[in-house]
């Protein structure tokens, strides 16, 4: 099999008497569309903060193809091709639509021009491209804080696509939207992560959109893979179908 | 609209100053304060408010002071430029420790910074002078040796040139990449994180180029006092730079000078017929402008322009 995008080795990591990462050793591979389930507080978030150099482990390694990324700074490990979108979206909510996305698209390049306007100083086409792969064309001049929830989502999405990343990592990305619209908000971003050929890892409560979008599930219980493999694998698992789903 | 406004009034600031002497040195003094609060501004963009900035304006105006006793065959320009290095230097050095702190703790901090060096000015009285300060004999301009009259003109005109193209980078920095990220150190820190940005090193820049600006200030100032106190580092000093940008509003980089216009007009008429309450009519002026233009004098100038264009089409 071909070199893993993300793994981890050994991570351990608690907080007072609450292990949070019991000994994950844990790999990606590019391609996958993978969804974590878990209750809360089973260590789902922990992980990802970990993998995205928010927390550092007490022990074990995480590498980003092939790197040990374990004592980087989140923006370093972003550099290295980690993207990350968030369970509440985190936006500039001052900024528009579009704006928001030049700014990522001039962080990706790594110069930020002091005099050369910003809208000047990036690809149009490509902004123009990434708001209608996500569906936010019409909305471009929209400042970033009057958009509803479910736009806030994509917009978080776009902008971390905008730094083309290897693998992006979703907290819960339809927390917080209406359960009509959740299947048309996956829809869109998973149909954007594939054409931008970006693996994919996200975090989900709803076993309907497991089942729909995941390639491979793993489900966390206190800390640690209780159950890794597909969607049919995992789901019919016993002690996951008690523990988990609470079925 | 605004750009067409900023070339006005600093045509008419030259204008006035040519045609009554008086003038010169309340409009160099006003302009003065416009480019030190345009140093506080460039931070309050990115939502950080710094009480302690004419720490950089005491800086400048000390080493002008220092420079010019020790060589006073030293040109005007030079020891502006000498002054202004003196205060990116120490707000370089400064600012590593400070863009670590947001907030009231950034404020605080910068205060508190303040405070020190203007006790410590105020009490090496070998060095500086103590309260007294230090005089600062009339340098060459530009190479001329000048009466007073005609140096005020020169200081006055370069001022005009300072403040002029200060307006025009600044806003150029406000709308480019730098600036528009300095902004989003307001909005979401987080965000910029996660974008593989370094929100300190960002607001660092920024730092320096404001101490720059400040001490551009208050070497200009200097000189045309021809005397500098520690008062020039008194937190008051500081505070009225916070206030200027309140008033003026950060949302365009000429919003500051309007400040500054409006509190030198107020201070000059208050002294003629208000003397004794002239702060109680400065805070009115501020209570006014926050309840009727949160966004500051230019806020409310663009929302009228604004309003007047949708009117049009």
């Amino acid at each position: 099999m071909s070199q893993p995008l993300l793994e981890t080795r050994g991570l351990c990591l608690s907080f007072g008497g609450v292990v949070a990462a019991d000994q994950i050793d844990f790999s990606l591979h590019p391609g996958e569309r993978l969804a974590v389930i878990g209750q809360n507080g089973a260590g789902k978030t922990t992980f990802i903060n970990i993998c995205t150099g928010f927390v550092k482990p007490q022990r074990g390694q995480v590498f980003l193809d092939g790197i040990n990324i374990t004592q980087k700074e989140p923006r370093q490990i972003v550099r290295l091709g980690l993207g990350r979108s968030f369970q509440l979206p985190q936006l500039f909510l001052a900024h528009s639509v579009r704006q928001c996305l030049e700014i990522a698209a001039a962080a990706r390049s790594g110069h930020l021009s002091w005099f050369t306007p910003l809208s000047d100083a990036v690809d149009r086409h490509e902004i123009d491209d990434t708001l209608s792969l996500v569906g936010l064309k019409d909305r471009a001049n929209t400042t970033a804080s009057y958009l509803p929830e479910g736009q806030r989502k994509l917009l978080d999405v776009a902008m971390t696509l905008m730094l083309r990343p290897k693998l992006m990592i979703m907290d819960e990305p339809t927390s917080g939207v209406a359960s009509d619209d959740k299947m048309t908000l996956m829809d869109t971003v998973m149909l954007a992560l594939r054409e931008r050929q970006v693996t994919s890892w996200f975090v989900e409560h709803d076993i309907d959109i497991v089942n729909r979008y995941a390639t491979r599930v793993a489900a966390w219980i206190a800390g640690r893979v209780a159950a890794d493999g597909t969607p049919a694998e995992v789901l019919s698992n016993p002690i996951i179908q008690r523990e988990v789903l609470g079925t | 609209m605004i750009r067409g406004m900023a070339w006005l009034g600093f045509a008419l600031c030259l204008g006035m100053g040519l045609l009554f002497p008086w003038s010169k040195t309340p409009l160099i003094m006003g302009l003065c304060y416009g480019m030190a609060s345009l140093g506080v501004c460039i931070l309050v963009r990115g939502g950080q408010v710094s009480f302690g900035h004419a720490l950089y304006a005491a800086i400048a105006a000390y080493a002008v002071a220092f420079l010019a006793r020790a060589h006073p065959e030293t040109d005007g320009l030079v020891l502006i430029l000498v002054g202004m290095a003196a205060s990116g230097l120490v707000g370089a050095v400064v600012g590593l420790f400070v863009v670590r702190y947001r907030g009231i703790f950034f404020g605080m901090l910068n205060l508190a910074l303040s405070m020190v060096v203007f006790a410590m000015l105020g009490k090496f009285y070998n060095l500086t002078g103590g309260t007294d300060g230090l005089r600062i004999n009339r340098p060459t301009m530009l190479g001329f040796v000048t009466e007073r009259d005609v140096f005020e003109t020169i200081l006055l005109c370069l001022s005009v040139v300072f403040a002029a193209s200060l307006v025009y980078a600044v806003q150029r920095y406000f709308k480019s990449a730098s600036g528009e990220a300095m902004a989003g150190i307001k909005s979401n820190e987080t965000r910029l994180e996660y974008l593989g940005l370094s929100a300190k090193y960002i607001l660092w820049q920024a730092y320096v180029v404001s101490a720059l600006m400040v001490g551009l200030s208050g070497a200009v100032f200097g000189l045309v006092q021809g005397l500098v106190t520690p008062d020039i580092g008194s937190w008051f000093r500081s505070g009225e730079y916070v206030f200027i940008t309140i008033l003026g509003g950060s949302g365009h980089a000429l919003g500051v000078f309007l400040g500054a216009a409006v509190f030198e007009a107020v201070k000059l008429f208050a002294s003629a017929y208000m003397t004794g309450v002239w702060q109680m009519l400065l805070g009115l002026t501020l209570i006014l402008v926050i309840l009727l233009a949160p966004e500051g004098i230019v806020g409310m100038l663009r929302q009228k322009i604004s309003n007047s264009n949708e009117g049009q089409s």
